[in-house]
């Protein structure tokens, strides 16, 4: 029987031939990843157990991207943890302070995930990689201290649900419109469990930023994993940037899909996710009148280069509603560099924009951006439950970077077509 | 695998930050995090809380982040087990990695209400619903790699144990 991408990848990290769904497997992992909120859990498990070495010091990924730089005494001890394990086991990739990133921008940025991979991070949107054709899931911080012991991991291999993407993209629609009309349309447990592989023949025109964009939220609709058939665009990306070789997987013509679906992507306008669930989405022209206090642009779902052009092209000569606070946070060190020399760092000033530090800070309420009792935000990240982004009477709308550009132009929920000039850059 | 105890009902898509918000996540300390265990969904929940209590909740529990920090506030919190219509598969898999009985039964979430008493049988595979009419309803058994992970004291005791 013909195997799905997740299954060749996942057979390719085991001795056997062939796997298939529902089967429990023990498979080696390429890259193990963890960060300052989950790291320090999996040290101290690593340790507990009498772990005296990782399985392999290139392999152990560790990043301090979410409370950093260290908002208080206690995010402080626990980036400490992982610092001092970093230097005890001298690991190749740790990353702090100017050199750290938001991790599932910083890791493909930098070459350490590759396609065909098996990339485990105890972080949920660990899933983003499976944009590069690799097979790249979410766990918990004991799962990552196993794997940092001993390089394997168990699985249960997922069923695969196929999306087949086709049509023209309308005008200002990108990745997070596309991901977020399917969890609208599957739920948030829609396909939990399972594995979704993007294909048809929009995925061409779609960029790695949008790729991106698209697998980093599979695990709103409680997925596995997200992955995409590696093509040019993916083999543009990463010749220059890998460490080491990587391997293209495809599909067989013959492979088994729990479920296919269908989407005509002409059809689809910018998306608005609604409080308090990524599938609570409304097509833009349906939004109606939504008063916000802030804007978010930023995260591993929005935070790169592209989506900084998008949003700058919007914003600039232009300046933000009065009482709206728009933050911008370049998500890697290389990102916040190009915007700077691109001169885009002018358009967000002078637009009254404030400019962070690579962190994931506001996404989860962390720092840098939080809000209060009954405050509104449109952010371009992945997640509006109740909180997320500060007081549990808060509200957050997600978006894409040019919505959310323009609804800090105009004090309300609104598309960059309601402003006259916006354009691209 | 078995448990008696007070029920604590929540909904569907019961999610991490819900369980235990970022603001409290700079910290990994047990004690810490039970102490807001559930706080953005009943500011009380703890205070009323005894230990052996079970949670009851709709579908997709623990969805959202793969912070660990959920599971454990919950067993720190003195909770026996978790039992959902379904789990998101990230807390699925940590919680039987760090020892959280949790069990998933379609069923039990509209016979009982907040305050009943329940027993939860992982080895029988039934809940019981005591009373003057008891019901037993039967549930997933736990899949035998589940068992012997537990049996073992969670993921790293078993790698341990492993030849």
């Amino acid at each position: 029987m013909g195997m799905t991408i997740t299954e060749k990848i996942l057979a390719a990290h085991t001795d056997l031939e062939e796997v298939h769904p529902g089967m429990l497997i023990n498979a080696r992992v390429d890259i193990a990843l963890g960060h300052d909120v989950t790291a320090p859990i999996a040290i101290a498990e690593f340790k507990k157990s009498g772990g005296r070495k990782v399985f392999d010091r290139g392999r152990v990924v560790l990043v301090a991207d979410h409370f950093t730089p260290n908002k208080d005494i206690k995010s402080a001890q626990q980036v400490k943890i992982m610092r001092d394990f970093a230097r005890e086991h001298k690991l190749a990739h740790y990353y702090e302070g100017g050199k750290a990133g938001v991790c599932h921008v910083l890791l493909p940025e930098q070459g350490i995930v590759l396609p065909g991979d098996l990339i485990i991070g105890a972080d949920s949107h660990t899933c983003t990689y499976g944009a590069l054709g690799a097979f790249a899931t979410g766990v918990g911080s004991t799962d990552l201290a196993a794997a940092m012991l001993t390089g394997e991991l168990w699985f249960r291999v997922p069923e695969t649900i196929k999306i087949v993407l086709t049509g023209k993209l309308n005008k200002w629609v990108g990745g997070k419109d596309l991901i977020l009309a399917i969890i609208g349309r599957i739920g948030v447990d829609g396909a939990t469990y399972q594995a979704m592989e993007f294909t048809g023949e929009t995925v061409g025109d779609l960029s790695m930023a949008d790729r991106f964009t698209m697998a980093n939220m599979v695990i709103e609709a409680g997925a596995k994993n997200g992955i995409f058939a590696p093509d040019a665009v993916t083999e543009e990306y990463v010749k220059y940037r890998a460490e080491r070789d990587y391997t293209f997987y495809f599909p067989d013509p013959d492979a088994h899909y729990a479920r296919v679906l269908e989407i005509d992507v002409s059809q689809i306008e910018p998306q608005v996710a609604f409080p308090h669930l990524p599938s609570h989405v409304k097509g833009l022209s349906r939004v109606g009148s939504v008063k916000i206090d802030q804007v978010f642009i930023g995260s591993c779902t929005n935070g790169r280069m592209e989506d900084l052009r998008l949003a700058a092209g919007i914003l600039k000569g232009r300046e933000v509603a009065p009482y709206v606070r728009l933050v911008v946070i370049p998500t890697t060190p290389e990102i916040y560099r190009t915007a700077l020399a691109e001169g885009l760092f002018d358009i967000f000033l002078a637009a009254g924009a404030v400019i962070g530090p690579p962190t994931c800070g506001p996404c989860l309420g962390g720092h840098m951006g939080i809000l209060a009792d009954g405050e509104r935000a449109v952010a371009t990240t992945n997640r509006n439950f109740v909180g997320r982004m500060g007081h549990p009477g808060s509200e957050v709308y997600l978006a894409n970077p040019a919505v959310a550009a323009a609804s800090a132009v105009l004090g309300r929920i609104a598309g960059p077509d309601e402003i006259k000039g916006a354009h691209k850059l | 695998m078995k448990y008696t105890g007070k029920i604590w009902k929540f909904g569907d898509h019961v999610n991490t930050d819900l369980i235990i918000p970022a603001r409290y996540i700079n910290s990994s300390d047990p004690d810490f995090l039970a102490a807001h265990c559930m706080e953005d969904a009943d500011p009380d929940f703890v205070k009323k809380l005894r230990p052996g209590d079970i949670i009851v909740a709709g579908e997709n529990f623990g969805c959202g982040s793969s912070r660990e920090h959920a599971p454990i506030a919950i067993k720190a919190a003195g909770i026996a087990g978790v039992v959902a219509r379904s789990f998101a598969r990230i807390f699925y898999r940590s919680a039987f990695n760090m020892g959280l009985p949790i069990f998933e039964a379609r069923d039990l979430y509209d016979l009982v209400r907040d305050g009943d008493i329940i027993e939860v049988d992982g080895n029988a595979g039934t809940i019981t619903i005591p009373g003057q009419e008891p019901r037993q309803l039967k549930i997933e058994p736990i899949p035998p790699f589940m068992q012997e992970l537990i049996a073992a004291g969670g993921l790293l005791a078993y790698l341990k144990k492993r030849p």
